[in-house]
């Protein structure tokens, strides 16, 4: 191997590997948080009080208080409870969808691939949220609504990460061997394309939750996502924005500031294991 | 021999325009036929208290709401390659005029986002590959990361608050002052109403534009053709001037027309925010409201403009790049 | 005083592994190498053995990841980072290996006028054509792109910008990869000129044997350090006017000379044995030998790397 045709640059003064970890743990530990103080947040979170309503942050209400009086710290954790319990299972069923049409497309090949290509590029021909409203008005909105939105937004460019995964296991070396000593074509399948497919499958839906909680969350304030009376991060901001003139800033910054941090903590554990598992993506 | 290969390219771009934009008809079609909305419904629209069953099942059969779904698409795409795409329920006007009016003033907030996230985002994104690792480079992909995982809506929503609740230094909503017939409205008037929407819409764009610029320049600061110029006593800015911009501006280009389907997306959540009278609005409506004429005929309008968008791009990239040829098979395959 | 000095240049890399692990590449371990004005200094080693790094580090281009040390010299002046940025392109220049150090996306003209520009000439473009003229390029070259030229006519122009600094100093990496035999004749003789004319020439290559017929001196580089500097007359006959085994070795490989191969393979410059790098493929190989990296022992116009040189068995094997 000629070293200087297969560099990694890197800033060599920090620890990359240490750095890494301490990113992971702090992310994982920001989403624990989270869920936990939703589970103990969660029944306060619809009790309205008269008395305290539009009030700012304070000690009491950390968050602040809406319109009818309910404390918006509590409300904000369940509604970011929701956005990952949401995005995860939307990630996953993309991911799943993108499993099997991405190994198909690749290991069965010719016409199968094509098509599987047009259909790609067919979904991938609109903008994102337009497709999102397409199929949340199809499926008729609520949770159920955006869930499937959400997943077939996202199965398309996984898939073609996928199938070109899958088309060069498939074509490469070892597989032509397998076959000589008569391994069957499942077992083929079966071994090498789960240990090639394996981490980027793992580390595409990682990548792949953090847009499909924003998406959620966008489908949700126009109104198109989830119902109006769950504390879903959307359709808090949307409120707040009929809340905008009567001077209630917090109604506005705290819940989406919360919705930033998670999105970011959840990126980064999707990077941080990318660049552990695939050193050579690490281009710091 | 040159105009077979550019009617040759024509024809091939067109026929994948036209299979691309029969799929999304096709698509778009299945899906809403699929929905549970009630087309009564949406042609009735405010009226639907007064209107009784015999009158819903006049309306039914005079539209055909209640005819097999083929024999329905077939009717809507001879109608749609006739250039009618059916009436919006909403606006009480035919698709094709309403599309054509929003998407005007539509116009100018994506043109305006356009560019501005493509002058700022190339800019920074070679800013950081100059500076790599160093703080400039470090303050950029930290804030690029974080607009990047920021819902847009939310970033608009705090341009709002703090720039036209707060201090009052741009208006509140819509493209343009409330009480003026917008015919009327001045260059600065439009202007005003169109700034905070603008930046906002261009904020998303820039992130991805400025990371993926960022890396383009670094490979080709890595590239065999930059070493050669350092070896030359190449350095600085004029290294980047003269070796690196224009290598770099082709995938930059084709990154920024690409753009386009993210910014059409954005301008949704932006005219939202903004109470804008444009596309983006008329699709939510559409979306809430049920108008599925309209729908349909935005979901074809916005494919083909991303199409259009793409095609434009690899045209600019071989004005760029002497190598690429838009005649070879090779691109945009 | 030669005009350059290379004493024992080592360079070492980090990359990352699995888990982001941290690992060092030892690429160059020990490289020593002397030029003077008028001379042609070829340093000869298999593909991978890292000699390509010597070019880049005498430039300072060496990566961000990638530590260096080992005494440079060049006109008795140490070569310190910033006196490299200084004399990169006017006194010291880079003949580069790959057809690809053109860019794509400019004409040669403009390529070989901001050459000019770049090492200070006050007519750039006349300085250009005249560049090209020399390496026998008529100037409706200068409208071209690199894609668009061949393989000889983009190595001269890669040539005429290289040498458009008048520099002292040539640094040809591999100039003659793969190329017509025509073609490779041609680069070496233009080598050979250059060094007629007064410059000091060192020519990074592989070929053993194209080397030979331009070369005044061979340095013979395995595994990342220099195992013998001997002049070209000692490449002669069964070989035994060189010194060290390796070079031996790699002589007699030759097709002309019996086309013996050498079993075994370089060592990983990831995992370095202690002792001599070649021990483990070495016929003459001690216990002694692994214990650690042999000192550079001259005799007479050459020098070599290796405990058994003054061994009466070694010489006669």
């Amino acid at each position: 191997m000629t070293a200087d045709t297969t560099l990694i640059t890197t800033s060599l003064d920090t620890d990359r590997r240490r750095t890494a970890l301490v990113q992971l743990t702090v992310a994982a530990i920001a989403i624990t948080l989270t869920l936990v103080a939703a589970s103990v947040l969660a029944p306060i979170a619809d009790i309205t009080d008269l008395s305290a309503r539009r009030q700012p942050p304070s000690w009491q209400h950390p968050f602040g208080t809406d319109r009818l009086g309910r404390d918006m710290l509590a409300r904000t954790v369940v509604g970011l409870r929701l956005s990952l319990g949401i995005g995860a299972l939307a990630a996953l069923i993309s991911a799943a969808i993108a499993l099997v049409i991405g190994s198909v497309a690749g290991v069965v090949g010719r016409w199968v691939d094509a098509a599987v290509s047009w259909l790609v590029d067919l979904f991938l021909s609109l903008p994102h949220l337009v497709l999102l409203i397409l199929i949340a008005v199809a499926v008729g909105r609520g949770i159920r609504g955006v869930l499937i939105a959400v997943a077939l937004t996202h199965w398309p460019t996984l898939t073609r990460v996928l199938r070109a995964e899958a088309r060069r296991v498939t074509a490469s070396e070892y597989v032509t061997v397998a076959r000589r000593l008569g391994r069957s074509e499942t077992s083929i399948a079966t071994g090498h394309l789960s240990r090639h497919l394996g981490p980027h499958l793992m580390v595409g839906t990682i990548l792949l939750f953090p847009h499909a909680i924003l998406h959620e969350a966008a489908l949700s304030f126009l109104g198109l996502g989830l119902p109006p009376h769950a504390p879903a991060i959307g359709i808090l901001l949307a409120d707040a924005m009929r809340e905008l003139s009567a001077g209630s800033w917090w109604l506005a910054l705290l819940p989406g500031l919360a919705l930033l941090l998670v999105v970011k903590a959840v990126d980064a554990i999707g990077q941080q294991i990318r660049a552990l598992t695939d050193p050579w993506s690490v281009h710091a | 021999m040159l105009n077979r290969r550019v009617a040759r390219f024509i024809g091939v771009r067109s026929a994948r325009l036209v299979l691309l934009l029969a799929g999304v008809a096709v698509g778009a079609f299945l899906l809403l036929e699929a929905s549970p909305l009630d087309p009564v419904d949406a042609y009735v629209g405010a009226e639907i208290a007064r209107v009784g069953p015999e009158q819903r099942a006049m309306i039914a059969e005079r539209w055909g709401f209640d005819d097999p779904a083929p024999v329905k698409f077939a009717r809507w795409i001879g109608n749609v390659a006739q250039g009618d795409l059916g009436t919006s329920s909403i606006f009480n006007a035919p698709v094709t005029e309403v599309i054509s009016t929003r998407f005007r003033t539509s116009l100018t907030l994506l043109a305006a986002a356009w560019v501005l996230s493509g002058i700022i985002g190339f800019t920074f994104g070679v800013i950081a590959a100059m500076r790599r690792d160093r703080l400039a480079d470090k303050v950029i992909r930290w804030l690029a990361y974080t607009f990047a995982s920021a819902p847009t809506f939310w970033v608009g929503l705090l341009m709002l608050a703090l720039f036209a609740v707060q201090l009052g230094w741009a208006p509140v909503c819509c493209a343009t002052p409330i009480g003026v017939d917008p015919a009327t409205a001045t260059l600065g008037q439009r202007l005003a109403h169109l700034a905070l929407p603008a930046i906002t819409l261009s904020l998303i764009g820039i992130a991805p534009i400025a990371l993926h610029t960022r890396e383009q320049v670094i490979d080709v600061l890595a590239s065999d053709h930059v070493t050669f110029a350092r070896a030359q006593g190449e350095k600085g800015w004029p290294l980047i001037r003269h070796r690196v911009l224009r290598n770099a501006a082709v995938p930059a280009f084709t990154l920024q027309f690409a753009s386009l389907s993210e910014l059409l997306g954005g301008s949704i959540l932006a005219e939202q925010v903004f109470n804008y009278p444009g596309l983006g609005r008329a699709t939510v409506e559409a979306g809430l409201r049920g108008d599925l004429p309209l729908l349909l005929g935005i979901a074809l309008f916005a494919a083909l403009f991303v199409y259009i968008g793409n095609l434009l791009g690899d045209i600019i990239a071989t004005r760029i790049d002497p190598r690429i040829s838009l005649l070879d098979r090779k691109v945009g395959s | 005083m030669s005009l350059l000095n290379v004493s024992n240049l080592s360079v070492t890399f980090v990359q990352y592994a699995r888990g982001l692990r941290r690992q060092s590449l030892e690429v160059v371990t020990g490289l020593d190498l002397s030029v003077d004005s008028g001379e042609l200094v070829a340093v000869v080693g298999a593909s991978g053995s890292g000699k390509s790094l010597l070019a880049h580090s005498l430039l300072g281009l060496l990566p961000a990841n990638a530590r260096e040390s080992g005494d440079l010299s060049f006109d008795g002046q140490p070569l310190t980072p910033a006196r490299r940025r200084q004399l990169r392109g006017h006194e010291i220049s880079l003949i580069p290996q790959t057809v690809a150090s053109l860019d794509p996306m400019a004409t040669v003209g403009a390529q070989v006028r901001r050459a000019a520009q770049v090492a200070q000439h006050v007519d750039p473009a006349e300085a250009a054509t005249q560049a090209l003229a020399e390496r026998h390029l008529d100037p409706d070259v200068e409208a071209r792109y690199p894609h668009e030229l061949s393989g000889g006519m983009a190595r001269r122009v890669i040539t005429a910008i290289a040498l458009i600094g008048r520099p002292r100093l040539i640094l040809a990496d591999e100039p003659t990869p793969g190329l017509h035999p025509s073609i490779v004749t041609e680069a070496l003789q233009t080598l050979r000129k250059l060094a007629d004319e007064g410059s000091a020439v060192v020519l990074i290559t592989h070929d053993l044997t194209g080397a030979l017929t331009v070369a005044d001196r061979v340095a013979v580089f395995y595994a990342g350090t220099t195992v013998e500097l001997a002049p070209t007359s000692a490449f002669t006959g069964d070989g035994s006017k060189l010194l060290h085994p390796y070079s031996r070795a790699l002589w007699r490989a030759l097709p002309g000379n019996g086309f013996e191969a050498l079993p075994g393979a370089q060592p990983s410059p990831l995992d370095l044995p202690g002792g001599c790098l070649f021990a483990d493929r070495c016929p003459l190989v001690i216990d002694e030998c692994t214990v650690s990296r042999p000192a550079a022992v001259s005799v007479g116009d050459t020098t070599a790397r290796c405990i058994r040189i003054n061994d009466r068995q070694a010489i006669e094997c």
